[in-house]
């Protein structure tokens, strides 16, 4: 079971509104958050091994993040899940939904991205792991599975971590684990015929979390505006000047 | 009753310079207890370092043989039974912090507050968002316990000079058994660390093969700085993961920082954004480095880069 969360495109340069009450969502691009099509593309290759029989994909949000999940299908998932929430769901609650599907699906691992690039919470896998009192591999950049057991190298602050597991397990992906595929063209056709279950949030019986608050939206502090230099030597006496050297 | 307690990091010996940025963070909370807590095959060394850190109230030590590598798996439930004496869970944002905070989060059941880089009051914090595109000021709702991560490059390391008493306490949950440590590989730890070194010189594709990082390598010496790199160096396998600068990487602010064959994009500015002053290196006068450079110089790295150490 992968977890595809649909987000601002990583090309685009976010703008928070004049008033600071968010940021410009409107007529931006739209994508499967990266890490995330990472993961989808993991599990497609555990299943292209034979180490699996069937990838689901699911999605939490508004009815827009079915043009995601239909992405999800045309990689290759064979069926989506839709969970229709009222506006965003922080992590806490994405992963209580999360659990339901996996009492539901009975995974032998769930997928998810290390980070989601809107929010950059990175939360939601270590959290979805607690509830279902399982292992969790965070920032995997390689999973390998034998015998019911992942080993898992994971790229840590130090270097990289390999722990072993066992299944069923949480995995998050970290953006070396691989490079996801394209779809093409008749893929996208075939996903069409694909399922795509669509369910409320409330027919689960998840109870939300508590939100964290936000108070307000502003833009990161600019830094000041600097100096081209036309020579080495200029540049080594400027940052004698500033007292780096 | 207002409290907090700090996840010590550590690597079984040494305090990580993390945890003191994080009790810096901490103390703009306007809390005057401030526990930390270390968890260790054998904490005694750890403890008494974090003793030594100015404005900790109390150590908490607790042994156990299968502290000895930090498996959130492990530890989380730890965290989640002592929480309770607690107003406030803090832990710095590095891999360690990130991978077992939100568990013992979500134990407690909770929303974790991430990457925390400003402290307006004691329940009320900015955060970056969309790479850093945007700051949130986010409140955490009365009724549960604020569980947050700092963000290191934001906040000083605490001075030493305290002298905290330290309390041994016994394990309270198992090992699941689910979950084992085989093994780490980093890098020889030779010269500075990337995380905390006051000059950083990071090369980008530009370099075009791990042969030719070593005239990065070489810089950085002469400097006595830390060497990173943009992803797409280290995707290319020229360095190590743990030299990443950015979103996903590390986010660093050291005073001088050197972007060499770099173009600048959000993802790894974002990393950058604290650094004291960025020169850029890059024979693009268009890369959108120079917008956040402060002094920049355009030209062909294989020519600066030789010309730049002779004359230093
Ligand atoms: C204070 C605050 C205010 C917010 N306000 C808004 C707002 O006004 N408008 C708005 O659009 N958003 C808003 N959000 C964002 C929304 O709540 C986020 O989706 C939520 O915080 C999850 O964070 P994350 O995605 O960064 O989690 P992470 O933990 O970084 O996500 C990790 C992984 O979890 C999975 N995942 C997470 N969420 C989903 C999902 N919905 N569906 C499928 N998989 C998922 C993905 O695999 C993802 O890679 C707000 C968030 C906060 C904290
Ligand atoms: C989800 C996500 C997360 C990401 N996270 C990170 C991250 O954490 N960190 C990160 O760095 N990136 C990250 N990226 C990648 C980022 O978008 C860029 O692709 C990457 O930073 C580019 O690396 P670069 O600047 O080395 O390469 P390029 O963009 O290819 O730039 C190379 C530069 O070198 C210059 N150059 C070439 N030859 C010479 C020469 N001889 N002398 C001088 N200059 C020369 C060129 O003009 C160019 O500007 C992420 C991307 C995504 C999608």
């Amino acid at each position: 079971m992968v977890a595809l969360k649909r987000v601002v495109d990583y090309n685009v340069r976010v703008r928070v509104k004049s008033d600071g009450s968010g940021v410009e969502t409107d007529g931006v691009k739209m994508s499967i958050n990266p890490f995330d099509e990472i993961a989808l593309e993991e599990a497609l290759r555990i299943k292209e091994r034979g180490q699996a029989e069937e990838v689901i994909v699911c999605s939490m949000g508004s009815a827009d993040v079915q043009q995601q999940l239909r992405t999800g299908l045309a990689m290759g998932a064979d069926r989506a899940i839709h969970v229709e929430t009222s506006g965003a769901i922080q992590p806490l609650t994405a992963a209580r939904i999360l659990l339901k599907l996996i009492e539901k699906e009975q995974p032998g691992i769930a997928f998810l991205g290390k980070q989601a690039i809107d929010d950059d919470c990175n939360q939601t896998g270590q959290m979805l792991a607690a509830l279902w009192d399982r292992p969790q591999a965070t920032f995997a950049s390689k999973v390998d599975i034998e015998n019911g057991t992942a080993t898992v190298k994971r790229e840590v602050d130090a270097g990289l971590e390999t722990i072993a597991i066992d299944l069923p397990a949480v995995l998050t992906s970290d953006l070396r684990l691989n490079e996801p595929r394209f779809v093409k063209l008749p893929d996208i056709m075939k996903a069409k015929r694909k399922s795509l279950d669509a369910m409320a949030m409330d027919e689960l019986g998840v109870e939300p979390a508590a939100e964290l608050e936000a108070v307000s939206f502003e833009p990161p502090p600019k830094r000041g505006g600097g100096k081209m230099v036309e020579s080495v030597d200029q540049l080594v006496s400027e940052l004698k000047n500033k007292g780096l050297l | 009753m207002s409290r907090i307690l700090i996840i010590a990091e550590h690597d079984g010996t040494t305090l990580n310079v993390a945890t003191a940025k994080t009790l810096t963070g901490a103390r703009a909370m306007g809390v005057d207890d401030i526990d930390v807590v270390v968890f260790a095959a054998d904490p005694a060394a750890v403890a008494g370092q974090a003793a030594e850190l100015a404005g900790v109230s109390r150590v908490l030590s607790v042994a156990g043989a299968d502290f000895e590598h930090p498996l959130a798996a492990r530890l989380a439930p730890e965290v989640a039974a002592i929480a309770g004496d607690y107003s406030h869970i803090l832990a710095p944002s590095t891999t360690f912090g990130k991978d077992l905070l939100p568990r013992a989060a979500a134990l407690m059941g909770v929303n974790q507050v991430s990457d925390i880089m400003e402290v307006i009051d004691a329940r009320t914090f900015k955060r970056p968002i969309y790479a850093g595109n945007a700051i949130v000021t986010v409140r955490v709702p009365e009724g549960g316990p604020v569980v947050a991560t700092i963000r290191t490059a934001s906040f000083a390391a605490s001075d030493g000079g305290g002298s905290a008493s330290v309390e041994e306490r016994q394990p309270q949950a198992s090992d699941p058994g689910h979950t084992r440590f085989v093994k780490v590989e980093g890098s020889d730890g030779e010269g500075p660390d990337l995380s905390s070194a006051p000059i950083v010189v990071s090369g980008g594709r530009a370099l075009g093969s791990s042969d030719n990082f070593a005239i990065i390598y070489g810089l950085a010496k002469k400097l006595g700085a830390a060497v990173g790199a943009s992803r797409a160096a280290v995707d290319a396998g020229y360095v190590p993961n743990e030299l990443q600068v950015g979103q996903t990487g590390k986010i660093i602010a050291p005073d001088l920082y050197f972007a060499i064959g770099i173009s600048g994009a959000i993802q790894h500015l974002t990393g950058i954004k604290d650094a004291g002053t960025i020169v850029a290196i890059n024979k693009d006068a268009e890369a959108p480095i120079f917008e956040i450079a402060d002094l920049g110089l355009v030209g062909d790295l294989f020519e600066i880069i030789p010309e730049l150490e002779k004359a230093l």
